[in-house]
């Protein structure tokens, strides 16, 4: 069992779902986790890109059989 | 001594690009910022699900961040004000639906805004003097840096040397000897500066990915914008669908819009409310919406129009099933229309 907040993007169009995560991971701790889900396909190569760019570390990102996508994200900074 | 912060509006685009690896190399603190409009191509064409190709769908700003290793932050602006600036331009359009003088000033207050708010000290971006007819030269320059409120605070790092020197250039934040003297249509100086940064993976040139500069679309929206009431209050949602499908106009004002592929009829599927709904029966053919009120007696021409756009387009007689919101629950037998009769409606 993991603490991460999660947030369900399904059915945004890009770029709203990053823009979404963007709002939801200023509100997190440094070293927090969010879980998102999307289910556009361009979040498969935007997330590693947003992350990459703000330090985050991106934790997992996986595809499942409907085309829906869960990635995890921890926030730059101390853990904890 | 503190670090210099500076904002920059990045498309993603070789020259914003540069701009970000010229303030990188003084030391700059940069914090990228991307606006969406809501006229990327680059977004419709991930909506439209056809692309398979990553670089085909990436998002060009969140490219660079992750390339350069500089935050990007994206800034939803297709709001109300955004969506009556493109209606009713103070400067008027370009060529297409482009009112750029307008846009680019709206979005530069909305940077000016955003650096105040994020402790920035300036505000950059990768224009490059005379590259585009509309707002590129020097004295669009300067209208955008006065209806912006940035002036004096807006530098152009890529042409730097051939403008007035800037406070971060005055007050020693950056070197402007260090900075670009690119000017002109020519990507040849840019090459050379993406040769020196050892940046290859050149995504596509600036300038060729927002719709309002096309010239298809342009027609469909100031056609869009004539059949409007003079109270018209503009809505996003009016103006993605003249993204998608073909359009037409019969002759008694009713507006028409059909997929042209399975895509777009996916796609047509959310604007059911509000619309007349037609699918030919018995054949594949394509979704087609026609905004409510429909008059009585469009709807055998519209239904004639899906027929002509049907697998069925050979057949004497077709039926089609058509109704409010996706309710199809009235018929209408019809012969489809000829495309010579259809063309001439064509937006």
């Amino acid at each position: 069992m993991n603490g991460s907040a999660s947030l369900d993007t399904r059915g945004l169009l890009c770029p709203v779902p990053i823009i979404k995560l963007a709002e939801r991971m200023r509100a997190e701790p440094p070293g927090a986790t969010v879980r998102i889900l999307s289910d556009d396909p361009g979040i498969a190569v935007d997330l590693p890109a947003w992350c990459e760019g703000h330090g985050h570390a991106l934790l997992s990102l996986e595809e499942d059989a409907e085309g829906c996508y869960e990635g995890e994200v921890r926030k730059a900074g101390p853990s904890g | 001594m503190r670090t210099v912060k500076a904002v920059g509006l990045l498309s993603g685009g070789l020259d914003s690009t540069l701009a970000t690896a010229l303030l990188l190399e003084q030391g700059v603190e940069i914090q990228g910022l991307n606006f969406s409009t809501g006229f990327c191509l680059t977004d419709h064409r991930r909506a439209m699900r056809r692309e398979t190709d990553p670089r085909r769908i990436r998002n060009e700003a969140l490219r660079c961040g992750a390339d350069l290793r500089v935050p990007v932050d994206i800034v939803d602006i297709c709001n109300s004000e955004y969506l009556g600036i493109l209606t009713k331009p103070k400067y008027g359009y370009g060529s297409a639906a482009n009112p750029c003088v307008d846009c680019r000033s709206f979005m530069f207050r909305r940077a000016r805004e955003y650096m105040e708010s994020e402790g920035g000290d300036f505000v950059y971006t990768g224009e490059v003097l005379g590259q585009r007819p509309m707002s590129q030269h020097m004295k669009q320059l300067r209208i955008i840096e006065r209806e912006s409120g940035l002036a004096g605070l807006l530098l152009r790092p890529l042409s730097a040397r051939l403008l007035d020197p800037t406070i971060p250039e005055v007050e020693g934040w950056v070197d402007r000897t260090l900075l670009g003297r690119i000017s002109g249509r020519s990507r040849k100086g840019q090459i050379e500066l993406a040769e020196r940064f050892g940046l290859g993976d050149f995504p596509q040139p600036a300038g060729g990915c927002c719709y309002l500069t096309d010239k298809s679309f342009a027609a469909r929206f100031r056609d869009f914008l004539k059949f409007q009431p003079g109270e018209y209050v503009p809505r996003y949602d009016d103006f993605l669908l003249l993204k998608v499908g073909r359009h037409f106009r019969l002759p008694t004002g009713t507006k028409v819009i059909v997929g042209r592929d399975a895509a777009e009829n996916r796609f047509l599927i959310r604007f059911y409310d509000g619309h007349w709904v037609f699918q030919v029966r018995g054949f594949e053919g394509p979704t087609v919406l026609s905004p409510e009120p429909l008059e009585e007696d469009d709807a055998g021409l519209v239904a004639g129009i899906a027929g002509r756009y049907s697998s069925g387009r050979a057949e004497a007689l077709l039926e089609v099933a058509f109704g409010r919101a996706g309710h199809l629950d009235r018929l209408a037998r019809v012969s489809p229309l000829a495309e010579a009769m259809v063309k001439t409606w064509q937006i």
